[in-house]
């Protein structure tokens, strides 16, 4: 069946047995003779489409078409790296006598994720700056381990021996200064899940220290990053060539991902399921079969990105994206600005200074 | 910082006009690279564009600009900078209006 509004072959990706074709975008100026392909803004819009699919609070999918693959990479890019978000960066260890050994447990802190809102907190010049209420948060974590005297006899279940014999994110406390009890008074800084266990503990062991907070990015430590994954694929795209014989229609189905093939109970004639033509993973199994192998043509649209990000942090998943932009855009305006500064010189007397490199 | 890195520098054997230079671009990364890179082949005054990450341990991205008809490879870097700023509030928009207006399947994913 060949009766699905076909896309145009130019954003195909060919996807053979052994090898991919068509890897590369075309649609640059002077690439074919008499087509226009130069940026177009009204185009751009017609052909840009983007749709949310599915949205939890924890992860979104959503569809990016109709643009190339280095701006829906940039976004990618920026949402594991770019993104700032706030964590522990250093910790003043007062007292730890647990098992773990203080640089392994205040790595441990450092990767919990806190709920700070980023744009309540500026972001520290260098590293040397001073610390003040607008640039760090601080939290405090005091826990000692002791027998519990009311344990059951003959118990072994740790929970119910001892009183605090679990060092939790749940023990990292905020506390508050200068204007932070105000700024922060809809939701209290703490980590996002309580029950992340950061060393265990034994009668007569405790931990006592200081921890402050500060802004960064995912490029400078991963534990920045506000995303578990951020990832996109490509659309998956099945073209049935041959009309395949009904006693092979089952055989067929099976080669794709549950959903992707149908096939008709009565007749087992067999069709492409447009909807859910993403669930297909494209493992090329049928092109391991001679009697499909040219009843079928695989390929990916390359234009069409399917999102997958997931938060791990203080942003709701559908705010990830809206952050990437926001970021693009300021990095665009700093080049922007600075390029124009240059030319502004250039209009000048002054000869444009060229880098000895 | 007193005497901060500058954003932008022209490197040396640039054309006197411009119409063909190297800009070493600071603390930009492939995401930015390949991006201008894109919007600056949109351009079909552009005869060359392409972009490189010298070294994992200089923060720069160099970006080479060749231009038809003698123009400005600056001029032309800026046109393509403003066109990506245009380009991501377009993107933003339509999010947007899928957010607010797609019948989208909503879940609760258990942690």
């Amino acid at each position: 069946m060949t009766t699905q509004d076909a896309i145009n072959p130019r954003r195909l990706v060919g996807i053979q047995a052994e090898r991919v074709t068509n890897v590369s975008s075309t649609d640059y100026p002077g690439h074919y003779p008499d087509e226009d392909h130069s940026w177009n803004l009204g185009r751009f819009k017609e052909t840009l489409k983007v749709q949310i699919q599915r949205l939890s609070q924890r992860s979104i999918e959503f569809d990016l078409v109709g643009v190339d693959a280095s701006i829906a990479n940039a976004f990618r890019r920026i949402m594991i790296a770019e993104v700032p978000t706030v964590c522990i960066e250093h910790v003043y260890m007062w007292d730890n006598t647990s098992v773990v050994v203080d640089e392994v447990l205040s790595h441990r802190i450092g990767l919990v994720p806190l709920n700070v809102d980023p744009a309540l907190v500026s972001m520290k010049e260098s590293p040397t700056e001073q610390a003040t209420d607008r640039n760090t948060i601080v939290f405090g974590i005091k826990i000692i381990c002791e027998r519990n005297p009311h344990a059951p006899k003959g118990s072994v279940n740790p929970s119910e021996l001892y009183i605090n014999h679990e060092l939790r994110s749940s023990h990292i406390e905020w506390r508050p200064a200068g204007e932070q009890e105000d700024v922060f008074v809809a939701k209290p800084p703490a980590p996002t899940n309580p029950n992340i266990v950061l060393a265990k503990l034994r009668p007569g062991q405790g931990v006592e220290m200081e921890l402050h907070a500060v802004k960064g990015v995912g490029k400078d430590h991963a534990k920045f990053s506000p995303v578990a994954t951020a990832s996109y694929r490509l659309l998956p795209n099945i073209t049935i060539t041959k009309p395949i014989p009904p006693e092979y229609a089952d055989k067929f189905q099976n080669c794709f991902s549950p959903g992707v093939i149908r096939v008709d109970p009565k007749t087992k004639a067999v069709s492409v399921d447009k909807h859910n033509l993403r669930k297909d993973t494209v493992s090329r199994e049928v092109l391991r079969h001679p009697e499909f192998s040219d009843h079928v043509q695989l390929s990916r649209v390359r234009d069409h990105f399917i999102f997958n990000v997931e938060s791990e942090g203080p942003y709701p998943p559908e705010r990830l994206l809206l952050e990437a932009i926001k970021v693009m855009r300021e990095k665009l305006v700093t080049i922007r600005k600075a390029a124009e500064a240059l030319l502004d010189q250039d209009s000048g007397d002054v000869d444009i200074q060229m880098a000895d490199v | 910082m007193a005497d901060s890195i500058p954003k932008i520098k022209i490197m040396k054997g640039a054309e006197a006009d411009l119409s063909a230079a190297t800009f070493q671009i600071h603390d930009e990364s492939h995401t930015i690279g390949n991006a201008l890179r894109w919007m600056l082949m949109k351009n079909p005054k552009v005869e060359f564009c392409g972009y490189s990450a010298p070294h994992p341990s200089e923060n720069v991205i160099q970006v080479r600009i060749q231009m038809y008809d003698n123009l400005s490879s600056l001029s032309a870097l800026i046109t393509a900078l403003s066109d990506l700023e245009t380009l991501c509030g377009t993107i933003e928009d339509s999010y947007m209006t899928s957010f607010n207006n797609d019948d989208y399947e909503k879940w609760i994913e258990e942690s």
